[in-house]
């Protein structure tokens, strides 16, 4: 049990441009070694009101990327006079992770809407190169999902179809990678803003093997038994 | 980020060779006293309660059975600390100024995620040699606050948490009696019950329960909260020394003395 190993999120994060908007998504599980730190982290961070973040990797060097590219965004918003494409935002986070690529080790997807080029997404993986893409995938979890995407994935969807996509995709991913697990946070950005979905676990679709719930904590604690021992 | 010298301060490696150099020679390295530890907080319905064990381990062996883990920052924020006892002690000792120097700055009341952000920041420049795990709490302005910073600089917000060798055993026992909106009685009791599972399942963690309660506008430092480890066998004798110095005279000298202070002329004047 190495506690002292860095914290980095196994993870499992997604993102999705539809007919309108995209779809940002994430699993919650943070890991330091075999642990789990945190079984309901928020991976998916807020850069400008329209431009949200998708963490992977080490979790101390994604936290302050983020930081530092929500400082100069905000400048930039200010200097600018109007919000911030997202082509500025994934620009400015390629920059660090390109700059000092020997000493970051973090994956991340940008994700949002402008006036101008409507729902786009960029994928920042490790390095720091920069990919425009309709969708991408990243984390330890999406070497399970680049076939389902390759299937499932088409150009035009809307709105719902998108975000069950994604659900599913992390779910999917949950299922079978050991650093992926928790539950599955989604964002929705489009030009009437941004929504936060929450799907728990129990929520979610029971794939192969995979077994109902029973007697979990849960059930004990809403049942009517004090004592949690006691059936 | 990155800056153009190479030698901007950072840690300095240069006595590694020497140090290896000596430990090949056979000299025994000092090693670090260690807080094993158990630290844990969680947020009832008023505010934030943290608790720790008291024991500071040098190896195997227990170097403090009643050191404070739980570190003053500000009047409304408290830090518990895990690992390294010189690492946590500095660095609150350090950000616990900073933030001194910030209220008389601005004139208000310090803010947790100011703490914080002073915290991941100063921790993640030092890459993860500075091993301080903390758990900072605290009652600001914007409500109750609890987090989790990890040596390489990362942090977590959560209701309840943690940290140290015997945070599996503390966490065992949060995550099947938690529940939101706790009283202050439940919630002292259930940190006391976490901490205690650190202390008799944990090597590196033992002796007392420190607990801190804070609410807003109002904190209660209860230190030595529980006592589950009474020493067992005490000699009756006492302690007694063979040799007694003989006393041949006595003066007491009072530290302070009165002086008066006369005004005199005038302002300097150019």
């Amino acid at each position: 049990m190495d506690l002292d190993a860095p914290h980095s999120m196994g993870t499992t994060i997604i993102g999705v441009t539809y007919n309108g908007g995209v779809v940002l998504g994430a699993d919650s599980r943070t890991s330091t070694g075999m642990y789990v730190a945190n079984r309901a982290s928020d991976k998916i961070t807020q850069l400008t009101d329209n431009v949200y973040l998708c963490r992977s990797g080490s979790a101390a060097d994604s936290q302050i990327v983020s930081d530092y590219v929500r400082h100069f965004l905000h400048q930039h918003t200010i200097q600018l006079g109007q919000p911030s494409t997202v082509k500025v935002a994934a620009n400015l986070i390629r920059l660090f992770s390109y700059n000092n690529k020997d000493m970051l080790q973090t994956g991340l997807i940008v994700g949002g809407w402008d006036k101008y080029e409507g729902g786009k997404i960029y994928g920042v993986p490790l390095g720091g190169t920069l990919l425009d893409l309709p969708f991408t995938i990243g984390g330890s979890g999406s070497s399970y999902l680049y076939g389902f995407f390759d299937q499932a994935w088409k150009a035009g969807m809307s709105q719902s179809e998108a975000e069950q996509l994604v659900v599913k995709a992390v779910s999917l991913a949950i299922a079978r990678d050991g650093a992926s697990g928790g539950v599955v946070r989604t964002v929705t950005i489009n030009s009437d803003g941004v929504t936060r979905k929450f799907f728990p676990g129990d929520e979610l679709p029971l794939w192969h093997e995979e077994l109902e719930a029973r007697d979990s904590l849960l059930d004990i604690l809403s049942s009517a038994s004090p004592d949690p021992m006691v059936s | 980020m990155k800056t153009e010298g190479q030698l901007a301060g950072g840690f300095s490696f240069e006595n590694c060779r020497r140090n290896d150099m000596l430990a090949q020679k056979g000299l025994k390295q000092p090693s670090f006293l260690k807080t094993g530890t158990t630290i844990v907080g969680l947020i009832f319905q008023d505010g934030v309660i943290l608790g720790a064990d008291t024991r500071a381990t040098e190896g195997p062996i227990v170097a403090d059975k009643n050191c404070e883990k739980i570190h003053y920052m500000a009047p409304n924020i408290y830090c518990c600390g895990a690992g390294t006892a010189a690492d946590t002690e500095a660095v609150t000792d350090m950000v616990s100024s900073q933030l001194k120097l910030h209220r008389y700055h601005t004139g208000r009341e310090s803010r947790v995620i100011t703490a914080l952000t002073l915290l991941k920041s100063h921790l993640f420049s030092y890459q993860g040699y500075v091993q301080a795990a903390l758990v900072l709490g605290g009652v600001d302005l914007t409500g109750p606050h609890l987090h989790t910073i990890y040596p390489h600089g990362s942090t977590d917000t959560l209701p309840f948490a943690t940290m140290g060798s015997g945070s599996l055993a503390a966490m065992a026992v949060f995550e099947s009696k938690y529940r939101e909106g706790m009283t202050k009685d439940e919630g002292v009791k259930l940190v006391a019950e976490a901490i205690c599972s650190g202390i008799f399942n944990d090597l590196g963690s033992g002796s007392n329960v420190d607990i801190c309660v804070i609410t807003k506008g109002k904190k209660e430092y209860l230190r030595n909260y529980m006592l589950p480890n009474p020493r067992t066998y005490i000699n009756e004798k006492g302690y007694s020394f063979t040799k007694k110095t003989e006393v041949l005279k006595t003066k007491i000298t009072p530290l302070k003395e009165m002086v008066e202070v006369v005004e005199v002329g005038e302002a300097m004047e150019e």
